[in-house]
């Protein structure tokens, strides 16, 4: 268990306040102007050596996408850091509670992370149903100008630096860091095309660096305490601490910090009190918000909570956001209701994801009642292997995943309830 | 130049090439929805994708990926086809079978490529989604449940076209596309839509279910409905012309037709002069070529005989027209029909000099009395690409709204006298300077002055001119090539007081002068020059006959005959060559093929299809000097400017929804 010295996120619960007298006493915009004096290299290198993989999602380690930035601006074309705080993953809460409890980690960490790619500006995309949070973080801004660590001449290092929010309209394609731009530029949430990269033409066509809230929270805490101090948690690879969220069917569902690399069975057992019903109760796990496949529970239990780790059991870490199933969970309703989640959210910009969404949610829908054939689920199977690797964005991939992780874990399950549908039918026409 | 390997066979792409691109080169075909040469890229139909390596195990959209040295593409693979098909599926399980009721079957891009590349049956059993239609105006027929999202039609309207009024709302399988709030597209090349979508979403609204594309013999012409001379195909079936698409030409249209070129063709079976009509007792009564011969005989005109060329006629006619004249003796040719009278001793000063695709790459443009969206919409396309690329835009002349950035420098003329602050540092920065002189400048004696600018602004350079001039009658540059054109213009004609005058289909004139005068009229519509004239000879509209036209940027064209002219009517070289029978002279040819060579004999750049040549701008007049005020555009309504279009009930309606929308709303109240 991460001991209460090592833990970043201190006020994570909002036993104290968030204000900016508060989050001083925790240890924010303590000397920041000393982290802005290491140099812009020297924080990337020693973000590299934390080790430190992006929090949104896909893992990327967050030093070497800040190196992509350019050093200088060869054309007078400023460079930007726009800050993900468009959490809509279902399952996801942590970006919530950083920015409603400790939303000085995260302007602080703006300013850093942007002095060090040499942005000008930070956007902060926050969803746009996060309005109190949303209230909570202008004002901190509003805070952080007033008291001069922001703007022109922030913390009295020399550079100047804005932090603007920004708030969604309940899109959760805008949480893909291109449409996420699109979006900011003020047009239809639609991802681009890659390449360009944002690094190379992002934000109204500047470089761009587009990173998760809690991977900019964590920066100030690691440059003051060490990069050695961060890579001493979890296992090689997957250093650090992490806002693990879990939810579903434990006995004290909770946000909560850990170190990277714990088991589950440990996760569960310090902070939830354990599965609902016992150990033996469990279902299946879908480690890592809703787009990641589920891990039936004989393979979860003991795997460590990293991203290699549950790539190795099929999986991802995702945001952490851990949703546990047991057995009283109907799975294929569950991953249905995913299925009308993607369909629903899908952008409709390219033809696989806008046709596959909702053709593969309604054979879900059918494979639920079991009114279908068995072929029909290796249809299925097909239809998201159509769609997968096929999209511009990886919200295609999304929607594919969960199924396939139903049909690779769950088929006996769905042959069940085919077969006991279609012989209901078979009695009622004799 | 990176090389890369298509299917085992290395090939080298020019730099920037798309994997796309090179795979056309290497001859292998892509299919593909989305991707548009001339629009830009939008990846979202994923069709096209293809196997590369190196990069992720899975296909990438090749329109979207720039080809790289080393690249190993393979089109041929099982992924590829498997994606392929996928795709396919995807789009088809939507799209509503509508095809043997849908105007885009035989000519449809899912059609041919489904079958190309399709699955060949769906596995798809639930229901398909239906999308209500939208309202796009008089001429795009939406049928939406048909859309495949590819969103070319709204890249079109953003890049090409400059206004944002086609677009998507919703989103994943919901979401449409539709103008905002369902007003109709109103922007003179917003047909081109119908021919970028891919599948029958956007169709014809004047075509509906009016022919299939096999059963229609093609014909290649050329435009007459403005200067640019667009390279059309006309449709026909019978003896009637069903429809006009562009042709492509880089040079021109591009693949671009304006909306009146498209549209104006159903004018050509309304109030068509298909009889021979005499004014007998004040009134127009039918009568025989004959009877009307004869009494254009009577007249004895000698050589007391004008010829007035209308804006449609082609290069033939006039000559037809200059050879009887010439034969009688007379000189009295004018094709300028409202009176303008600009010099012609120099025909590169009234030429557009440079070109339609070089004025893409001017980088400082000033316009001098041109309402260039109506006169030349296919031109201003290009000044707006040329904006995009960064030129500036200077107009002199009363505001209309040009869709890109420009800045306006009031009605008055005499700006040309003392050049303001800002247009003179602009033409001095610039590598590339250009001016376009419209007809309301022409016709306010603004040429000489203008010449002035040419040392001015150094608009000639290596390789560049950029003096231009902006006509809008198809046949102006061909008629001042065959001398239709007096010194004072039409004052000169109204003083030679002709016995006989000819109006070749010369409908803007003003007949008041030539009161005394016989008039006969040779024209295809009954228009207002049919309506002055005491003889009416019927005859060939473009699409009836053969002939030359020159555009406006000295381009010689030629245009073939589709259908046969209706009822009585006779091409218009034959009857000039009948009247010259009943008038007793010989004009020296008995065919069309005789015509044409004594033609390119006389006038020898005539014979080349091409660009003709000029030569160099003459020395400008140094006490020229601009003055008046540029009160108006000659064209008061886009849809209108034609006895063909003022015919057609489809332009009609166009005028009236998309420029007199106001008017009509008010007289409702």
């Amino acid at each position: 268990m991460l001991a209460d010295k090592d833990r970043i996120f201190t006020n994570l619960y909002g036993f104290q306040d968030w204000g900016l007298k508060a989050a001083k006493k925790r240890g924010d915009w303590d000397k920041t102007k000393n982290l802005i004096a290491m140099g812009n290299d020297a924080i990337i290198d020693e973000m590299k050596a934390s080790g430190l993989r992006g929090r949104g999602g896909a893992g990327f380690p967050t030093g070497l996408k800040w190196s992509f930035m350019p050093k200088e601006s060869k054309d007078g074309r400023p460079s930007f850091l726009v800050i993900n705080a468009d959490e809509s993953e279902p399952g996801s809460c942590k970006d919530r509670e950083i920015i409603r409890h400790d939303p000085h980690k995260l302007i602080e960490g703006a300013l850093v992370a942007g002095f060090a790619m040499r942005a000008r500006a930070a956007y902060i995309y926050i969803r746009g149903e996060y309005i109190r949070e949303a209230e909570v973080l202008q004002k901190a801004i509003d805070e952080a100008y007033a008291a001069g660590l922001i703007g022109n001449n922030a913390c009295k290092s020399g550079y100047d630096f804005d932090v603007f929010m920004h708030r969604g309209a309940g899109a959760y394609i805008c949480g893909e860091e291109t449409a996420m731009i699109e979006s900011l530029e003020g047009k239809k949430g639609q991802p681009r095309l890659k390449p360009p990269f944002p690094a190379g033409a992002g934000l109204y066509g500047c470089p761009t660096t587009v990173n998760n809230v809690e991977s900019i929270a964590v920066v100030p805490t690691i440059l003051r305490r060490g990069a050695s101090w961060f890579s001493s948690f979890g296992a090689e690879g997957n250093h650090g601490t992490k806002l693990f969220q879990i939810s579903g069917h434990v006995e004290k569902p909770c946000v909560v910090e850990e170190e990277m690399s714990i088991s589950f069975r440990e996760l569960i057992e310090t902070h939830c009190g354990g599965i609902r019903g016992g150990w033996d109760n469990l279902l299946a796990v879908i480690p890592g918000g809703s787009s990641v496949p589920l891990v039936p529970a004989k393979d979860i239990i003991d795997c460590p909570m990293d991203f290699d780790g549950l790539k190795g059991v099929g999986s991802g870490l995702g945001t952490a956001a851990v949703i546990v199933m047991d057995k009283s969970t109907d799975i294929v309703r569950a991953i249905s209701r995913i299925s009308y989640f993607y369909k629903h959210e899908s952008c409709g910009q390219c033809t696989p994801c806008r046709e596959g969404t909702g053709w593969m949610w309604r054979m879900m829908e059918r494979l639920r009642t079991g009114d279908a054939a068995i072929e029909e689920i290796d249809m299925l199977q097909q239809v998201t292997k159509q769609v997968e690797g096929h999209t511009i964005c990886a919200l295609g991939d999304a929607a594919a995943w969960p199924i396939q992780g139903l049909i690779k874990h769950f088929r006996p399950e769905l042959e069940r309830r085919i077969h006991e549908h279609n012989a209901q039918f078979a009695e009622a026409a004799e | 130049m990176p090389k890369v390997t298509v299917d085992g066979q290395e090939l080298e792409v020019p730099a920037g090439a798309t994997v796309l691109q090179a795979c056309e080169l290497a001859g292998k075909e892509i299919p593909r929805f989305c991707y548009h040469e001339r629009l830009s890229i939008a990846g979202n139909c994923r069709m096209c994708l293809v196997e590369v390596k190196p990069g992720p195990p899975k296909p990438q959209a090749s329109c979207a990926l720039p080809a790289a040295e080393g690249q190993e593409i393979r089109t041929d693979s099982e992924m590829v086809k498997t994606a392929r098909e996928g795709v396919m599926e995807f789009l088809l399980i939507n799209h509503p079978l509508d095809c043997p009721i849908c105007d885009q079957g035989g000519e449809c891009d899912l059609q041919d490529q489904s079958v190309a590349y399709g699955r060949g049956s769906s596995r798809y059993d639930a229901n398909k989604r239906a999308v209500t239609e939208k309202y796009m105006g008089p001429l795009i027929k939406t049928t939406m449940t048909r859309c495949i999202h590819c969103t070319r039609c709204v890249r079109f309207s953003e890049e090409i076209a400059g206004v944002d009024e086609i677009g998507a709302l919703y989103r994943g399988e919901d979401m449409q596309i539709t103008t905002y709030l369902e007003q109709a597209a109103s922007h003179e090349l917003s047909a081109n839509v119908i021919d970028l979508c891919p599948v029958g979403a956007l169709t014809s609204r004047p075509y509906a279910f009016e022919a299939r594309p096999w059963e229609l013999k093609k014909t290649l012409s050329i435009d007459v409905s403005d200067a640019v001379g667009a390279n059309i195909r006309l449709d026909s079936r019978g003896r009637e012309v069903m429809r006009a698409l562009p042709r492509i030409n880089d040079d021109v249209n591009e693949e671009w037709l304006s909306d009146k070129a498209r549209y104006q063709v159903d004018g050509l079976t309304k109030r068509r002069l298909d009889k021979v009509f005499m004014r007998k007792r004040g009134k127009l009564t039918e009568s025989s070529w004959d009877e009307a011969f004869k009494a254009i005989a009577k007249a004895k005109p000698g050589k007391n005989i004008a010829a007035i060329a209308g804006d449609l006629v082609d290069c033939e006619t006039m000559f037809a027209a200059k050879a009887l004249l010439g034969a009688m003796g007379s000189t009295l040719l004018e094709g300028r029909q409202t009176g303008m009278d600009y010099d012609v001793s120099n025909l590169a000063a009234v030429n557009f000099n440079s070109g339609f695709a070089g004025i893409e790459t001017a980088d400082a443009i000033l316009i001098v009395g041109s309402h260039v969206r109506w006169e030349a919409a296919l031109v201003n396309a290009r000044i707006r690409k040329a904006v995009k690329n960064g030129a500036k835009v200077f107009i002199v002349g009363p505001e209309w709204d040009p869709t890109y950035p420009a800045t306006f420098l009031g009605d008055d003329l005499a700006v040309l006298n003392r050049i303001p602050k800002a247009l003179g540092d602009a033409m001095k920065a610039a590598e590339r300077p250009a001016v376009i002189l419209g007809g309301a400048a022409l016709a306010k004696g603004a040429l000489a002055p203008a010449l002035k600018l040419v040392d001015k602004f150094k608009l000639v350079r290596d390789g560049w001119n950029g003096f231009n001039v902006m006509h809008f009658s198809a046949a102006r540059m061909g008629g001042l090539m065959l001398g239709y054109a007096q010194k004072n213009g039409m004052a000169d004609i109204v003083k030679a007081k002709p016995k006989v005058v000819l109006s070749l289909g010369a409908d803007e004139m003003d007949f008041e002068p030539f009161a005394d005068s016989l008039k006969v009229y040779i024209g295809h519509h009954g228009d207002k020059g049919a309506h002055a004239a005491d003889i009416i000879l019927p005859a060939a509209s473009y699409a009836e006959k053969d002939g030359t036209y020159v555009n406006t940027e000295g381009r010689v064209q030629f245009a073939e005959k589709a259908v046969f002219a209706p009822g009585d009517a006779r091409e218009d070289w034959t009857i000039l060559r009948a009247l010259a029978d009943a008038l007793g002279v010989t004009v020296g040819f008995d065919s069309f093929d005789q015509l044409q060579a004594a033609m390119m004999k006389a006038v020898p750049a005539l014979g080349d299809e091409g660009l003709a040549d000029y030569g160099d701008l003459p020395k400008a007049d140094a006490k020229a000097k601009a003055e008046g005020v540029i009160s108006a555009y000659p064209i008061k309504d886009f849809y209108l400017t034609n006895p063909i279009a003022r015919a057609s009930a489809v332009m009609q309606q166009c005028s009236q929804e998309l420029l007199h929308a106001d008017e009509m709303l008010e007289a409702a109240e």
